[in-house]
């Protein structure tokens, strides 16, 4: 790609951004929109100076941000743990998988924000009911690509290992691991999403810190630009997040053929 | 030990793929299989190698049946099965490590095979990297590092283009050479059959028996590129073209089109 092919993608990029907030911003001082109801680009850049320089009215800004990384960090890697390792036991053995197919059926069909409720009630209002959702959230999506990637490993190069000598033990981690690890990491860049939904559903449902129970407060008080610059911060932490594994996935499989490019 | 004993006979249910198959391949000798399509050549192979079981009759190696994957047996498949997250050294010393053999002696195997197939310089390529005919070689050192002494071969050049392929041959012809294993090679290309192996079985279409064997004796070494057009060759070929060709008729009539 060249030079001024990118600047002129940067260029309508940041022309597309002027816009929409310059249209936001323009109808509520127009009029045209309450400021009340829908907040407002420059309210809500002020609540975010606000919040950091003042803090919220719940403890200190970067506290929030932190307590509800730490659960949703937490509950990913104990859920994609989970996920993995499940997801290769039973894609690895018919026996099992023919045993606990149904409950991971049943399992993944319950409308897993419910259990929020019950993790609030059993785990109380600390992190770990956050985390206890999170890891749920997580599992199902990462376990069912660990299957169907473990499932998916190519016939051909299995047998060619068996006959090359392989034992199961070898195959497993020699061949349908590193087969399985392009699915896997795929479901990772979508889980940590669905990590961070878990923690902060959690937070609404009742929590002591956390940025859902500061979206929760702001709606309490009738404060939309106070949701709105959480869901910023939100987005900020996911993006930061997936930056970090693209990087990590990129290091694990660069075997991988590149993309050509023009 | 005598000779290779190998014999097969699957009648089993509903589509038997090989029935009645009788097939003795000696010692470090080199056979090739030809047959209509889907007649059950790569079924063959998949019973000597221990994939997969007969519904009766036996498949014996070295006189003993075959129980499972023999280490004595190497196979390379008709279609890629390199490990596409190794490079192209890892590939070929897969077999050794799985083996169990220590990590330095099965690199220096290793970097010899692909010396001896004209890759050293691209121990560290990924398979992807390679072309079709680079593929086959790294495949061929793969097997060949194991030092196998039946060898099957499941139509391993048909992917290629002609000119590759002419050049795998050869490389195959003289790596058997330095081996002498037994090979047990299945291809749909006559040509190929009778350029590379001792004896030609042609089989029958479905369900497969053996149906004629034809001994080939042409000198060895053989020079694939110029045996090609000597004319005890084409005379052979011809014979057998006949032959196979009467089954592909019976084949097609088998299946409506």
């Amino acid at each position: 790609m060249t030079r001024a092919y990118k600047n002129k993608v940067l260029f309508f990029r940041i022309l597309v951004l002027v816009i929409i907030l310059g249209g936001w911003e323009g109808s509520t001082r127009m009029g045209w929109i309450d400021p009340f109801f829908f907040g407002q680009p420059s309210g809500i850049a002020a609540k975010l100076y606000d919040w950091t320089v003042n803090g919220t009215s719940i403890g200190p800004l970067w506290l929030q941000v932190w307590v509800t990384l730490y659960e949703a960090t937490i509950g990913f890697l104990i859920g994609s743990g989970l996920g993995i390792f499940c997801g290769i036991v039973l894609g690895r053995n018919a026996f099992l998988s023919d045993i606990f197919s149904i409950y991971i059926k049943i399992g993944n069909s319950i409308p897993r924000v419910v259990l929020g409720s019950i993790f609030i009630i059993s785990l109380g209002l600390g992190i770990w009911s956050k985390v206890a959702l999170a890891v749920v959230m997580v599992f199902f999506v990462v376990f069912g690509n660990a299957f169907q990637g473990v499932r998916e490993a190519d016939k051909n190069i299995i047998a060619n290992a068996r006959i090359l000598g392989a034992n199961n033990w070898q195959i497993t981690t020699g061949v349908v691991i590193p087969s399985a690890l392009t699915w896997i990491l795929a479901s990772l860049h979508v889980s940590f999403g669905f990590a961070l939904i878990g923690a902060i559903v959690g937070e609404f449902l009742g929590a002591k810190q956390g940025m859902g129970l500061l979206i929760a407060t702001a709606q309490g008080t009738f404060d939309a630009n106070g949701v709105f610059a959480a869901m910023i911060l939100v987005a900020v932490v996911a993006l930061a997040m997936e930056a970090i594994l693209t990087l990590a996935e990129n290091r694990l499989v660069s075997w991988r053929p590149e993309v050509l490019r023009e | 030990m005598a000779g290779v004993a190998r014999r097969f006979a699957t009648p089993s249910g509903i589509i038997s793929a090989l029935e009645d198959f009788n097939l003795t391949i000696a010692e470090g000798e080199f056979v090739a299989i030809v047959g209509p399509t889907g007649c059950g050549k790569s079924t063959t192979l998949g019973l000597v190698a221990g994939l997969s079981k007969p519904q009766a009759g036996t498949v014996s190696l070295f006189g003993a049946p075959v129980a499972g994957i023999d280490p004595r047996v190497g196979f390379v498949f008709q279609q890629d099965a390199l490990f596409p997250w190794r490079n192209v050294l890892k590939n070929v010393c897969a077999g050794p490590l799985f083996r169990g053999l220590g990590k330095t002696e099965a690199e220096a195997q290793a970097r010899d095979w692909l010396t001896r197939v004209g890759l050293a310089a691209f121990e560290t390529s990924f398979p992807h990297q390679l072309s079709g005919g680079m593929k086959k070689r790294v495949a061929l050192a793969q097997t060949f590092i194991n030092g196998p002494r039946v060898l099957l071969m499941d139509e391993p050049f048909s992917a290629l283009d002609v000119q590759t392929r002419e050049l795998m041959q050869q490389e195959l012809l003289a790596l058997w050479e330095q081996n002498k294993a037994a090979v047990l090679f299945v291809t749909h290309d006559l040509d190929e059959a009778i350029l590379l192996a001792d004896r030609v079985a042609v089989l029958t279409s479905r369900p497969a028996r053996v149906k004629s064997v034809y001994k080939i004796d042409l000198p060895r070494p053989r020079v694939v590129g110029e045996l090609r057009f000597d004319p005890r060759f084409i005379a052979i070929a011809q014979q057998l073209h006949e032959d196979l060709k009467e089954e592909v008729m019976k084949a097609r009539e088998a299946i409506p089109a």
